[in-house]
């Protein structure tokens, strides 16, 4: 926090790139959290890969990738809020905000759809049709509740970020001259959205 | 333009995101479209080809790596590596 960056003005002391880089080391954390996880899922995987192609065939690719193209969509109306703020078009950018806040909750809706229809052919963790199954099909499912879970928390708290932000372009505390906050919740999305880009083929498309 | 000037070195237009995500879509019809056709094991590699080139693209575009200082690069680079290493000696543990 000791130099400013941009000569914007002269009173102001602030390190843009500092901000960036403090964001990306936090989604690298991100990264092991998930990589973890994708570890886990690739040995079972590698041990059970019949069970896993079974199990698959239970989750609908149809959903899955309409999911995909919203959240691919959200990031897209994310990259153009900055520009918009960049050019100084604050009622655009609030707007690309406020789409993508929709978008995410159009995806977590369907989710809770996708779920639902899961519970109600008795499969979730612990449930006497999950246990009747055989082990592989248990992981796969059991992984693919925690993955979209934590996965789906992820979009939760992206969502408020971006609202924080929204509220924040209004009050015009992001500006065209001061939008760094706005590019770290954008990292932030644009994370969420690469996890998933993951997510996507690994349960879905193993059928 | 030795200096690196993030804010000016933009060009501040629409137009890149959009193509980008027309990219990210297509790619996503492709990638569903090779899981149907059941070309057994050559399913899974093109999967996760497809998924890092679509990383890939929201990494450099829509994450601006593209315009970034090098660090960055490097940064992300390094986290990558680990997490490559931990996939390798598990496997090496595993596989054999």
């Amino acid at each position: 926090m000791s130099s400013t960056e941009h000569t914007v003005d002269a009173h102001v002391h602030r390190d843009d790139v500092g901000s960036r880089m403090g964001m990306w080391l936090f989604l690298f954390t991100e990264l092991l959290l998930f990589g973890g996880m994708f570890l886990i899922y690739s040995v079972y995987r590698f041990e059970y890969p019949e069970a896993f192609h079974l199990a698959a065939k239970e989750l609908n690719t149809i959903m899955g990738a309409f999911n995909t193209a919203v959240l691919l969509t959200s990031s897209m109306t994310m990259a153009l809020s900055i520009v918009a703020i960049q050019r100084n078009q604050k009622t655009l950018s609030i707007i690309m905000q406020l789409i993508t806040i929709f978008l995410a909750i159009f995806f977590l809706v369907n989710k809770y759809f996708e779920w639902t229809a899961k519970f109600h052919h008795g499969i979730y963790p612990g449930s006497e049709e999950l246990l009747s199954k055989g082990s592989g099909e248990i992981l796969f499912f059991g992984l693919y509740y925690v993955m979209t879970g934590l996965h789906g928390l992820h979009v939760i708290v992206g969502m408020f970020l971006i609202a924080v932000m929204t509220r924040m372009t209004r009050r015009e505390i992001i500006t065209k001259d001061n939008y760094v906050r706005l590019e770290n919740a954008g990292l932030y999305w644009h994370l969420v959205d690469i996890i998933w880009i993951f997510l996507f083929p690994l349960f879905y498309l193993i059928a | 333009m030795e200096k690196h000037d993030y804010y000016h070195e933009h060009s501040h237009s629409y137009g890149i995101y959009i193509i980008v995500w027309l990219a990210l879509m297509a790619l996503t019809a492709v990638t569903v479209a090779v899981a149907g056709m059941d070309i057994d094991r050559f399913t899974v590699a093109t999967a996760l080809i497809i998924a890092s080139i679509k990383a890939y693209l929201v990494l450099t575009i829509f994450m601006h790596l593209r315009s970034e200082s090098k660090a960055f690069v490097v940064f992300v680079l390094v986290a990558l590596f680990f997490l490559g290493i931990s996939f390798v000696l598990l496997f090496a543990d595993y596989s054999f």
